[in-house]
């Protein structure tokens, strides 16, 4: 199966476009939101990055204060990557947020970290995590992710 | 022609050094690989940003264990060390990585004299591989200007 074929923005002289999957990653790391954001647009996907929890939250409009209406944003998103340990709100605090909302619970969640921890990637995978990767990333991880992507 | 032949050796075998030393490893090529002709300038982007946030990092670090001893905050000791173990790490930076490993022993038992001695080999090791990537970036531009083509190693 040609994986590249089903998410390329192929844009032939008819001018039909498949689009491609679109992905939140959240990292308080500059350096390491650059680096997954090219690794992610390498295979093809749309990026939004967000430098925290609450920026993700607020994207996907499922901030406390926000209204509880469909945002066209995060209507839109296929699937989030999210660093663990970041200040203010963990990458597992804001999974469980996801999983929570009616609206979200479906999209798939990856967990990245840098610290390899049985203990934190059981926790992450009972919460509804689809995968957990082992920073730093590689395209190889990217290939994974991809497959992922291709199930929802 | 033979100025490009010689600066694309200097070139693979400086690179080659950074790898044998340990200064450099499979990550930083990880990283190269990334970039393209939509991305020209990606690697030295991404170095650029390490730069910067190691600098701030290294400068809180020295805040936090020289402005007040007897009150060190090792809690800030560890979200700065954390984060440039993470940064270095990405961008294959190993000898810098491996010293925030030890810089965590020191904290996590709150030896400050520890702390200051891995700080300073912290900066020791960071200024030295800022030093070795900028002289890569040099070269680098050397060759392009010179009409050649980076030579892509691994």
């Amino acid at each position: 199966m040609d994986v590249s074929a089903s998410f390329s923005v192929s844009t032939d002289g008819n001018g039909s476009k498949q689009e491609p999957p679109h992905v939140l990653a959240v990292d308080d790391s500059l350096v390491d939101r650059k680096i997954v954001e090219k690794l992610l647009k390498t295979f093809s996907c749309k990026v939004t990055t967000a430098e925290s929890g609450m920026r993700a939250l607020e994207y996907l409009g499922l901030r406390d204060d926000q209204e509880n209406t469909l945002s066209s944003n995060g209507s839109k998103v296929n699937m989030i990557i999210t660093d663990y340990c970041m200040p203010g709100m963990t990458g597992y605090e804001l999974l469980k947020k996801v999983k929570e909302s009616s609206l979200f619970k479906e999209v798939p969640v990856v967990i990245m970290s840098s610290e390899n921890i049985p203990t934190r990637i059981n926790k992450c995978l009972e919460e509804g995590a689809e995968m957990f990767m082992l920073k730093p990333l590689k395209q190889s991880d990217m290939k994974k992710l991809r497959g992922q992507l291709l199930k929802c | 022609m033979d100025i490009v032949n010689q600066l694309q050796r200097q070139y693979v075998d400086f690179l080659s050094s950074l790898y044998r030393e340990g200064l450099l490893d499979d990550q930083f090529l990880q990283i190269q690989k990334l970039q393209d002709e939509s991305n020209p300038e990606f690697v030295n982007e991404v170095v650029t940003l390490f730069f910067e946030d190691s600098e701030k990092l290294l400068h809180n670090l020295a805040v936090s264990l020289y402005v007040d001893q007897q009150n060190v905050d090792y809690q800030k000791v560890d979200a700065c060390v954390h984060q440039f173990k993470g940064s270095s790490s990405s961008i294959g930076a190993q000898r810098v990585r491996n010293i925030c490993a030890s810089f965590r022993t020191c904290y996590d038992a709150k030896n400050l004299e520890g702390c200051l001695r891995c700080l300073q080999q912290l900066k020791d090791e960071y200024y030295l591989v800022k030093n070795k990537l900028q002289t890569l970036f040099r070269l680098e531009q050397q060759i392009v200007a010179a009409g050649g083509v980076i030579p892509i190693m691994g």
